[in-house]
């Protein structure tokens, strides 16, 4: 019975031309990674009030379902069953745009990152800057949404957020050229394969300043608390989405938290291994913990993670003037003064990684 | 047809349409918003030449770094169109003077004359290995690594001039240093007064 069925499967996707062959086959690629990873959005949100929650000793939420896990699907039901409304003077077009604008990029991002050796949906060369400038262009669902809301409050959020992401990719596409001079290569598959060989051999010590520009970089370039001032919900109610309700509203949610799943997978690829095992060439800890896999990337990525909410719960807000010089006057230098350094020990093929 | 074809006939298209619109459309942040999709949909023209580094740079310097500042610079002007279609039919023979002279100059520039898959041949395709990265950077810091780094100088010579031309003497505003702030100890700002009790009076 099963196998007549798998058989007159096999057959049906036979006939499917090989052109549509290939695009059905990206889909369901494509399915399996987004999958997940809504399902990873989902109880990010349920383990971030959690968390906090527990550091300011509370308990969260704890009504839907055995501890609260049920949580994640009640919000997301209630955010589709709400009503969309449509300010009287917004331009009704970009107002409704903005939202996807948000989304696809954060989406369009994953395409290229590993989550192993060879599970990757496309393994381009230019893997780094096709990021790069998936995540500058995120930037546009805020301001389309600021300007199209026909909200002072909106606009405002809207214009510190466009400011400050432009300025922190700067210092974050300088931390990335510190990890492509050291990798010799932009394809994060090669970047990681570049790191073999045990905790020591991975980039966040010859990079450590770059490690830690890149990793507040991203936090700021999600908009994220501690510098999240484009939501700033004590001075501009909250911000650039402050007339959105419902499920577009839940959309800008979507985009923020796949960009913070993003930017600590890609810490975790860049300077931490990224599927590498720590215990690489110790012989008896490495058959112990078992190689490399997938679960060394998905326990990076879900710490930090778990620092996201962490600085969340500890810091408080930045200052406008303050979150700018922090990105010009301090990062940018950083990072300068340390490429200089690695090139330097990129030429004299210092230690276990650069030889 | 091929699929590639289809596919560059869609995205020149949109190009061609969305220029239009950037000169055509009446709300500046709509012309910007439509150039944003221009140079979107020419990078993709460019993915389709193999050219994938050119590509991704174009988004990630023009539509992700100039025209956000663009956008922002716009959005926040508030333009009377009204005053400005004021004199448009006074000055409509002046301009379409202007107008069909550049267009004249542009024409044997670049008139049909110079295009043609005859003249320009269809660039080469790479097998799967190739890399237009890395090709692009060794021509780029090796046959032309002075105009480069030439060119490099002249742009920071021009970001300091920028910096320079509009840096103030004074600061208008009310400005914490923040390494002051950090630094500030409790003498600073506190002073602890023993106030003797009032005796009640009555």
């Amino acid at each position: 019975m099963i196998e007549t069925m798998l058989q007159t499967g096999m057959n049906v996707w036979a006939d499917v031309p090989p052109a549509l062959q290939v695009v059905l086959w990206t889909l369901v690629k494509m399915l399996a990674l987004v999958l997940p990873l809504m399902g990873v959005v989902a109880y990010l949100t349920l383990a971030e009030r959690k968390v906090i929650g527990y550091i300011q000793i509370r308990v969260g939420p704890n009504r839907v379902g055995p501890r609260g896990f049920g949580q994640p699907i009640a919000d997301a039901l209630k955010l589709i069953m709400k009503e969309l409304i449509i300010p009287s003077s917004a331009n009704r077009f970009l107002f409704l745009l903005a939202p996807l604008v948000t989304l696809a990029p954060a989406l369009a991002a994953w395409a290229v990152v590993p989550m192993s050796d060879g599970l990757v949906l496309s393994n381009i060369d230019a893997g780094l800057l096709y990021i790069l400038a998936m995540t500058s262009v995120g930037v546009y669902g805020i301001i389309i949404a600021g300007w199209a809301s026909n909200s002072k409050y909106s606009f405002l959020g809207a214009m510190r957020s466009a400011a400050q992401i432009v300025s922190y990719e700067i210092a974050m596409g300088f931390a990335l050229v510190g990890v492509l001079m050291a990798a010799h290569s932009l394809n994060l598959t090669a970047i990681v394969k570049a790191q073999e060989g045990g905790l020591w051999n991975w980039y966040w010590l010859p990079l450590f300043p770059l490690f830690l520009v890149y990793f507040i970089a991203g936090v700021a370039e999600t908009n994220r608390a501690p510098f999240d001032v484009a939501e700033g919900e004590s001075e501009i109610v909250a911000g650039f989405h402050v007339e959105y309700s419902g499920m577009s509203f839940g959309l800008f949610m979507l985009a923020e938290y796949i960009n913070m799943v993003l930017v600590a997978i890609l810490t975790s690829i860049m300077f931490l291994g990224g599927w590498l095992s720590p215990f690489d060439g110790i012989p008896w800890i490495e058959d112990w913990m078992g190689g490399s896999s997938i679960f060394w990337l998905i326990g990076k990525a879900a710490f930090f993670l778990f620092m996201y909410l962490w600085m969340r719960a500890t810091f408080p807000r930045y200052r406008y003037d303050q979150i700018m010089r922090l990105g010009w006057k301090v990062f940018i230098p950083i990072t300068i003064v340390w490429l200089l350094v690695v090139g330097m020990l990129v030429m004299g093929q210092v230690g276990p990684w650069f030889d | 047809m091929m699929i590639p074809d289809i596919i560059f006939y869609i995205f020149a298209t949109v190009l061609v349409l969305t220029s239009l619109m950037v000169v055509v459309v009446r709300n500046p942040v709509h012309a910007a918003l439509f150039l944003i999709l221009a140079f979107f949909t020419s990078a993709c023209i460019w993915v389709l030449l193999e050219a994938e580094f050119l590509a991704i740079t174009l988004v990630l310097v023009y539509v992700g770094a100039v025209m956000v500042l663009f956008l922002f610079v716009v959005m926040m002007l508030d333009i009377n169109l009204a005053p400005m279609r004021e004199g448009f039919a006074k000055a409509l023979p002046v301009g379409m003077a202007v107008a069909i002279l550049m267009f004249v100059e542009l024409m044997l520039i670049l008139g049909p004359s110079r295009f043609g898959i005859n003249i320009i041949p269809t660039p080469n395709t790479h097998d799967a290995g190739y890399s237009n990265t890395k090709e692009l950077g060794r021509i780029l810091y090796t046959q032309y690594v002075y105009p480069f780094e030439i060119a490099a100088v002249i742009l920071l010579v021009a970001i300091v001039a920028a910096i320079a031309l509009t840096m103030r003497a004074r600061r208008q505003s009310k400005y914490v240093r923040p390494e002051q702030q950090v630094n500030v100890k409790r003498n600073d700002r506190l002073r602890i007064v023993k106030v003797e009790s009032e005796q009640r009076t009555r």
